[in-house]
């Protein structure tokens, strides 16, 4: 990653905010989210689930319907360009061009009654104008490409015909058939067996190598993240909750909630005495968000401000940033 | 796929086997016979009758025959209309009932199919409540009510109609409605809750996600899947329209099968009910059998096996 | 005892929103939350029946048919009392007058008061629709339930029986057991439940082949509990919600048979008023006296739409797909 591309992020997402209206009311899913990704960059987005990442992804690309969603404020810049200002026709030519997205379970997210072959091709004829027979060339290539053996006869067939972690390449293939700039994985491999994640992680590994195309992964797990990622966005309550390079957070989580994922995972190198910590409680009521810190009532360390404010994200060098009040100068003198 | 399709055929036919027994023994139970009716026949011609129909026979020689003429695709002879055999009868009333019965299956095809995707599409919009309300309205009124209405404010009143026949192409109107009412009601339900269905799936996501256009994604992705299941419904279908066409027909006094077997029953005609019934259930299961055999082809995941495909 | 795990800490804040003077003095003390239940532990525990019913109640368009078939089964007893007249006596001075103070709904051709006839319709729609339905349910819950739960060879031939059954157009095996039985409201009702219980034996036996592998079962049945009893203590309640819609959605089907046997001339006899009767009986004379079509007919419309509107209900308050 160098330092002068660092300077022109591939995606710029600032102040986010989303919304769900359901009969309870205001569900404020996402509130206030900023993350940037640079180019070639893996990015990952960590939190339980109902934290706001799967909507962030699918606001990225404008794939929630609305209503009942809205969003509410906040920018997504990418290449340069506004995405939340886009019509329906331009977010058209962007989508599987220049953004394409894989989701979390392949065995329905692929149309049963088309063959994958078509499923690929249709991507290619209307963004790069190919011809049929050329299309079908690329598609060839593109199963090759994430190793799909007998690419040539397995296009003509269909997605039942292929296991889960073959369907989860084939989704794969198709959403770098046109070469993009940003891929964004919806937990590429929450839905498969653990040696098939593996191999589609692999898959991804390889291919952010091989081509230029930056990675949102978003994840619940943080071992994939120590895995693959380059820089991680810890999300909390639809909000980050702690954002740095994946050095940085896993070598010195700045906030509890990230200490208690780390906690969380079982590892090689910790002694078998040490017990795994869960994090108890459950994630905030998101339609009457508190107003202070939304971990307070599970954080250990919890203050009385912390019930009171919420601190915003403070920085904590390098490029890490929490938002937690220990990390506050005034916090940390009254504590020590 | 040829051991699918003779398995298929092999249950049609036992299942018409079993239909035809059961229909031959529950004619036998009956105490007495048509000829025994309240003027009595002179000794000699009564005698002569039950030789002609084979009633004098021990009972399993008379199923035998039976059973040896329907092999022969011989039903009998009527036993009021004794000039007449029930192939006759049935050849020569089945055309207004087929023509009937085709036009309510095509119509309720269109209409229902149409009807449920427009209603999904405006899922929670005025035309969707509108669309849901004729489709509960059309499953909950009995064909022998929306026909007599009909002819009534069609007809009467507003004279646009023949009350009654089937001589012009006008006519086939108010029956063809009446028939199809229930048929398009079903559709439309299945094919508005499937389209929600699939527009709401993972697929339709992912096409989204390619950038397509909503007018593509409807066409190509999810109006195959949708409509796919409604392939299933087309069997009931047959049954109901069968059903429906025994009342139209009465209602429009058109001269169709349906007719013919109301008369029958009211006049005992024991070969005619058995001949009619079979005729009915011999449609049904054909229709049913094309139904099975069609799904394998447009539904990919169906792996042929001779078992049912119950995917 | 926070700070000592997080000696680490470094203090790297450049750009900080907060001035100084929002702090308060106890700002920084410790508190106690971190053992409070989250909200999924406070929030109580519905059953699936009150679950189903609390949905059921804020369907308004459910609730609405609910009371209309309700106002019908009261109208079906009481209506009668309300005339000084019965269904069954002629009046031959009196044949079809129009709906009148006397007669609200006018009178038959043989001078009938309709508004007593058409309750005493209802009266046998509404009986012969649960009679039906209770035969159904018996046929159905024993047919289904020894498929589902047995399974293998069993299953697999008395599924076959079901589906020749099922492949048969049913109102013609109506029609004919009808027709070998003397037509009445008993050999109708008969006839009907011999028949129609095909479908309720498959929800039955979907049901239980997906409930009987669940843990619960596996449980009872490693515990030593025999076959029946797990049949009918675990099984069949939990069946119920399923059992239950299919049930409120055969009434109308058994009430249509009906009145379409009757019209037919097949089904309950005169003086017994069928509302499918009436409504064959004014056609003849619908263009003169069309009161005579009209009270029937809107009657029966009304019953079956009441049905399948409550049962639609019933269907998306026990689905759980609907539960969240």
């Amino acid at each position: 990653m160098s330092e002068v591309l660092a300077y022109k992020p591939v995606l710029e997402v600032r102040d986010l905010r989303v919304s769900f209206h359901v009969r309870e009311g205001e569900v404020q899913a996402v509130r206030g989210v900023d993350f940037h990704v640079n180019p070639g960059e893996v990015l990952g987005i960590v939190g339980e689930s109902g934290c706001g990442k799967s909507v962030t992804a699918q606001t990225l690309m404008r794939l929630i319907p609305s209503p009942p969603s809205r969003i509410k404020s906040g920018s997504v810049r990418f290449l340069g360009e506004e995405v939340l200002l886009k019509s329906e026709k331009e977010m058209q030519q962007l989508r599987g061009s220049k953004m394409g997205m894989i989701f979390q379970d392949p065995m329905t997210s692929l149309n049963p009654t088309m063959t994958v072959g078509r499923q690929i091709t249709e991507n290619l004829k209307k963004h790069l104008k190919m011809s049929s027979a050329a299309a079908q060339k690329r598609a060839v290539e593109m199963l090759k490409l994430v190793g799909i053996p007998g690419a040539e006869t397995r296009i003509h067939q269909y997605p039942h015909e292929f296991s889960g972690g073959m369907r989860q390449r084939v989704m794969i293939a198709i959403a770098l058939s046109c070469d993009p700039a940003l891929l964004i994985a919806d937990e590429p491999t929450t839905a498969l067996d653990v040696t098939i994640q593996a191999q589609i992680l692999e898959v991804l590994n390889d291919l952010r190598g091989r081509l230029n195309t930056s990675i949102i992964l978003i994840t619940h797990n943080l071992g994939i993240v120590a895995g693959i990622c380059d820089r991680v966005v810890v999300m909390y309550g639809g909000q980050v909750a702690e954002t740095g390079t994946v050095k940085e957070i896993f070598n010195h989580p700045k906030h509890p909630y990230t200490e208690g994922l780390l906690k969380s995972l079982p590892r090689l190198d910790t002694s078998k005495d040490e017990p795994l910590i869960p994090i108890h409680g459950a994630p905030p009521d998101l339609v009457n968000p508190p107003t202070g810190c939304a971990f307070t009532p599970r954080c250990p360390y919890a203050m009385k401000i912390c019930q009171r404010l919420d601190p915003g994200l403070i920085d904590c060098g390098g490029t890490q940033a929490a938002r937690c009040w220990l990390n506050h100068p005034k916090v940390q003198e009254a504590k020590a | 796929m040829v051991r699918y399709i003779t398995v298929k055929l092999l249950y049609m036919l036992f299942t018409l086997f079993i239909l035809a027994t059961a229909t031959f023994f529950l004619m036998k139970v009956i105490p007495g016979n048509p000829f025994l009716g309240e003027k009595k026949l002179p000794t000699q011609i009564y005698n002569n009758i039950m030789e002609k129909y084979g009633f004098d026979q021990p009972l399993y020689k008379q199923y035998l025959k039976y059973m040896n003429n329907l092999i022969h695709f011989d039903l009998g002879t009527s036993m009021k209309s004794t000039h007449l055999t029930v192939n006759k009868i049935i050849h020569s009333s089945f055309s207004n009932s087929a023509k009937l019965g085709i036009a309510a299956i095509i119509v309720s095809i269109i209409a229902g199919i149409g009807l449920g995707i427009i209603s999904a599409l405006y899922h929670g919009k005025v035309i969707d409540h509108f669309t849901s309300i004729l489709a509960v309205i059309g499953v909950s009124i009995p064909s022998f009510v929306i026909g007599p209405l009909l002819q009534y404010f069609l007809g009467v009143k507003l004279g646009w109609f023949h009350v009654a026949g089937l001589k012009g192409p006008l006519d086939y109107i108010m029956p063809t409605i009446t028939l199809s009412a229930l048929p398009i009601a079903f559709i439309a339900r299945l094919t508005r809750s499937n389209m929600i269905e699939v527009m709401n799936a993972e697929f339709i996501k992912t096409a989204k996600s390619k950038g397509l256009a909503k007018s593509f994604i409807i066409y190509h992705h999810a109006l195959r899947n949708a409509i796919l299941p409604v392939v299933t419904y087309l069997g009931p279908m047959t049954a109901n329209i069968i059903t429906g066409s025994v009342v139209v027909e009465a209602i429009f006094g058109i001269a169709g099968l349906g007719k013919y077997f109301i008369d029958s029953v009211t006049n005992r005609d024991y070969t005619l009910i058995m001949g009619v019934t079979l005729f009915y259930a011999a449609i049904l299961m054909i229709m049913r059998f094309c139904t099975d055999v069609a799904y394998v082809f447009v539904d990919p995941r169906i792996k042929l096996s001779g078992r049912e495909g119950n995917a | 005892m926070a700070s000592n795990t997080r000696d680490s800490l470094q203090a790297h804040s450049s750009s900080l929103e907060w001035r100084d003077d929002i702090f308060r003095p106890d700002d920084f003390e410790d508190i106690d939350v971190y053992r409070s239940p989250g909200p999924d532990l406070q929030r109580e525990s519905i059953s699936a029946w009150r679950d189903a019913w609390l949905r059921l109640k804020s369907n308004r368009m459910a609730m609405f048919w609910l009371t209309i078939l309700l106002i019908i089964v009261i109208m079906s007893i009481v209506g009668p009392l309300l005339t000084p007249y019965d269904y069954y006596t002629n009046d031959l001075m009196n044949t079809n007058k129009p709906p009148s103070a006397e007669h609200w709904f006018g009178t038959d051709d043989l001078g009938r008061d309709m508004f007593e006839r058409v309750w005493m319709g209802a009266t046998i729609s509404l009986r012969v629709g649960l009679f039906a339905a209770l035969i159904d349910l018996f046929i159905g819950v024993i047919y289904g339930g020894i498929m589902g739960y047995f399974g293998g060879r069993v299953d697999e031939i008395m599924n076959r029986a079901a589906e020749i059954l099922y492949s048969i157009p049913h109102i013609l095996i109506i029609i004919l057991l009808v027709v070998i039985m003397t037509p009445s409201l008993f050999t109708i009702v008969l006839a009907l439940g011999l028949t129609g219980w095909v479908n309720m034996a498959w929800i039955v036996r979907g049901q239980i082949m997906q409930l009987k592998n669940m843990d619960y079962v596996m449980a009872s049945r490693s515990l030593g509990a025999s076959s029946a009893r797990i049949i009918f203590r675990h099984l069949i309640p939990n069946t119920l919600g399923p059992i239950l819609v299919t049930l409120m959605l055969t009434v109308p089907s058994a009430i249509f048979a009906e009145a379409f046997l009757s019209f037919l001339g097949l089904g309950v006899q005169s003086p017994a008023a069928s509302w499918g009767t009436m409504i064959s009986d004014a056609r003849s004379a619908m263009t003169v006296f069309p009161w005579r079509l009209f009270f029937p007919a809107a009657f029966i419309s009304l019953t079956m739409l009441a049905f399948n509107l409550f049962g639609d209900g019933l269907r998306d308050a026990f689905d759980p797909k609907m539960r969240k």
